[in-house]
């Protein structure tokens, strides 16, 4: 007995709590994803594949075809991203500080109808967006028809200058209540005594909002920024619900999720490329790993933190 | 003893034959297939018929969405979770499946005997040796047009190009109904409805086809060209917002009754009679000049073959031949008008639209969509390409010549004949 305790214990626990955690996410994320970038480096030739090292990639960004495709669907993903950034995360913010207003009434009821459009599925947004959208049956021209405005109707999935922005405002009605929740608890958590300070000191009203409290939720904001950075950069489904895999009129909605999905795959009598598949894959993994270590290192470390 | 014989005998015999029975009930067989708008016609008609006459073998009827049908059959084929029949689309997509050996031979089938060389030109090895697919049916592309609206506001059936539009103008002055009802948005309709629908009177069908194959014709000629010219001129006639009119929505336009004219396949036919309740018509795809040989797209569709690692073999080329015979050609045709059976076997159709649309193969000279054949096998695709080609043409997005040359330059990036 004395002898073994002597021993350093073998602190077992701590492995059979990581287990679940580390054996689900290794088999069903880093497995795949070393998978995708090993695919990458091959090619096949006479069905046998073959590596080529970095070939693909080369295919991708120098082949005028591929590249006028990548830069485009580039383009496309960064105008979405922007899109999201300047409008979805203001009237987050916005809709945040309203709702922890105390005066306001109904408040949890707002913030319940707000939040819904996010749970729902995909299929049904861009469908049900289609429909209400739609110059044949939507309720769209109708309700701009009659209020006298039916000029300003265009049919707006269609037409390439303006199916993108019209997606990403979907987008953004969809997913607005992320960025609310995340601001209103961050809102909710600045303790009363520094508004009161502020209070004593003659901050009121917009002033406090500008100088009190959004200093205080900037580290959330920064945090809603590269959420909204990565699930832009890895969307799919809302474009390929509402305009399906040739994201049409003429590749205006093209992002990387869909032109990825469009050569793996392969569409219609285009039979699917897996290595230049996993090859746009690859580019939009680094592309999201730069955008998050930029974050990290740069942003993040500017970040005056505050300690209530 | 001889009861007791007679007991033993009938005892092995009842287990035996509930053993066969157990054994026979085993052999299900499973078909890919992206035709879910059929699901209720294999599965109330096509397969009790089967079952009835091949006891053993159940049918199980599997499809998934159009769009989608490719790259699920790809995966599931690569996964080894693919049924024993695969409806197999026409051209590389199936050739492709078979030279990676997911598809079975067909070569000593006897059904394959009832076929003509057309018919198994689109699921055959490119030495014309294994056939793969036995052909279930082909599409014809036309016009579909509402009688009562043609009465209505008083115009003739078109014959050519100049009267095709001269009775889209007299709707659209009327302005009763929607002169014609297609969309952009989808993309698909304007490549295969307009520009493969009208496009062999322009380039003769096989003829000019075959030319574009050996590269003595570019996508650039005026016979390639002039179709795109006509379609951009079709944008005055489609409704209000067509750009981001979907092929449902084009449907139910035309068959609501508020469109007059749709560019149609024959494959509409069953989904428009069960919809429509006003009298349907249809006319050829218009000529140039009256009296010219008139062209129509009679294209082979769809086809069904054997996955090469299916464990019940015997049992799918069973059921592959009697796809092959004539009853399943006369259930299948009647069961769906507008799907034209290949078969030599004779077949007689009921439905009047349908009949309207194989008369003309005895007047018209028949032949395939022109990117079907060997021109889509590469990077870029030249079907992709021509979809969003058309519909950029009718979009009035890019001109017709535009559109050639930026086809004709894709098609020649990779394709030797054309370099």
């Amino acid at each position: 007995m004395s002898i073994s305790s002597e021993k350093p214990t073998v602190r077992w626990h701590i492995g059979v709590f990581l287990a679940p955690a580390v054996l689900i996410y290794t088999a069903v994320m880093i497995l795949p994803l070393f998978g995708t970038l090993q695919l990458s480096f091959f090619r096949m030739i006479d069905r046998e594949a073959v590596f080529v090292g970095l070939e693909n990639f080369r295919t991708l960004f120098f082949d005028p075809r591929w590249s006028a495709s990548f830069w485009n669907a580039l383009g496309n993903n960064t105008w979405f991203f922007i899109i999201h950034m300047l409008v979805q995360n203001p009237i987050g913010i916005l809709l945040a500080a309203i709702l922890s207003s105390p005066r306001l009434r109904l408040a949890s009821a707002y913030r319940t109808a707000i939040f819904i459009p996010t749970i729902l599925s995909f299929v049904i947004v861009g469908f049900g967006w289609k429909l209400i959208l739609s110059p044949i049956w939507g309720v769209a021209p109708s309700i701009l028809d009659a209020v006298g405005l039916k000029m300003l109707f265009a049919p707006w999935l269609g037409k390439e200058e303006y199916a993108l922005t019209t997606l990403s405002l979907i987008s953004v009605w969809q997913f607005v209540g992320i960025p609310m929740m995340l601001i209103y608890a961050a809102l909710l958590s600045i303790p009363d005594d520094i508004i009161e300070a502020a209070e004593c000191d003659g901050v009121t009203g917009m002033s406090q909002f500008w100088k009190v409290k959004l200093p205080l939720i900037l580290p959330s904001i920064g945090i809603i920024s590269v959420l909204t950075f990565v699930a832009n950069f890895n969307a799919f489904d809302l474009i390929y619900s509402a305009q399906g895999a040739l994201a049409g009129p003429n590749y205006a909605t093209d992002i990387l999720g869909t032109f990825l999905y469009r050569t793996f795959f392969g569409f219609q009598l285009q039979i699917g490329d897996a290595s230049m598949g996993s090859t746009i894959a690859s580019i939009m993994f680094l592309i999201i790993l730069a955008g998050v270590c930029f974050y990290l290192f740069i942003i993040q470390r500017r970040l005056r933190r505050y300690q209530f | 003893m001889t009861a007791k014989l007679f007991k033993g005998l009938l005892l092995s015999a009842t287990l035996l034959s509930s053993a066969g029975l157990a054994q026979a009930q085993d052999v299900t067989l499973t078909i890919e297939s992206w035709r879910n708008d059929d699901l209720s016609i294999w599965q109330d008609t096509i397969i009790p018929a089967f079952e009835a006459a091949n006891p053993g073998i159940k049918i199980k009827f599997t499809p998934s969405a159009p769009a989608e049908y490719n790259a699920v059959l790809n995966s599931k084929l690569e996964a080894g979770s693919a049924g024993d029949l695969i409806t197999c689309r026409p051209f590389d997509a199936s050739l492709a499946l078979y030279d990676a050996g997911y598809l079975a031979s067909l070569a000593d089938l006897e059904g394959m005997a009832n076929f003509s060389d057309v018919a198994k030109s689109a699921w055959i090895t490119d030495d014309g040796a294994n056939p793969f697919c036995v052909p279930m049916a082909s599409v014809i592309h036309g016009f579909i047009y509402n009688k009562a609206a043609f009465e209505a506001v008083g115009v003739e059936v078109p014959q050519t190009e100049e009267e095709f539009f001269a009775a889209l103008e007299k709707i659209k002055a009327d302005a009763t109904y929607i002169p014609m009802a297609m969309g952009t948005n989808d993309q698909w309709e304007a490549a295969t409805m307009g520009y493969q629908n009208i496009g062999p009177n322009y380039w003769k069908g096989e003829e000019g086809r075959n030319a574009l194959i050996k590269g003595e014709q570019k996508l650039t000629d005026d016979a390639w060209v002039e179709p795109y010219r006509v379609l951009a001129k079709w944008k005055d006639y489609l409704g209000d917002g067509f750009e981001a009119q979907t092929y449902p929505d084009s449907q139910n336009l035309f068959t609501l009754g508020r469109a007059a004219v749709y560019p149609a396949g024959s494959w509409e036919i069953s989904g428009f009679n069960t919809q429509a309740d006003f009298e349907m018509g249809a006319f050829m795809p218009p000529v140039k000049a009256a009296g010219d040989t008139c062209y129509i797209s009679d294209h082979t569709d769809i086809a069904i073959g054997m996955n090469a690692k299916t464990p019940n073999a015997e049992a799918a080329k069973t059921f592959l031949n009697w796809v092959a015979s004539s009853e399943f050609a006369t259930l299948y045709a009647n069961a769906l008008p507008g799907f034209f059976p290949l078969s030599s076997e004779p077949v007689t159709l009921e439905d009047p639209l349908a009949q309207e649309f194989i008369s003309w193969r005895q007047k018209c000279e028949s032949t395939i969509r022109s990117t079907y054949q060997i021109l889509s096998r590469g990077t870029p695709n030249l079907e992709n390409e021509t979809w969003n080609a058309s519909a950029n043409v009718i979009r009035g997005s890019e001109t017709p010549e535009d559109a050639g040359k930026r086809l004709q330059d894709g098609l020649a990036s990779w394709y030797e004949p054309q370099k």
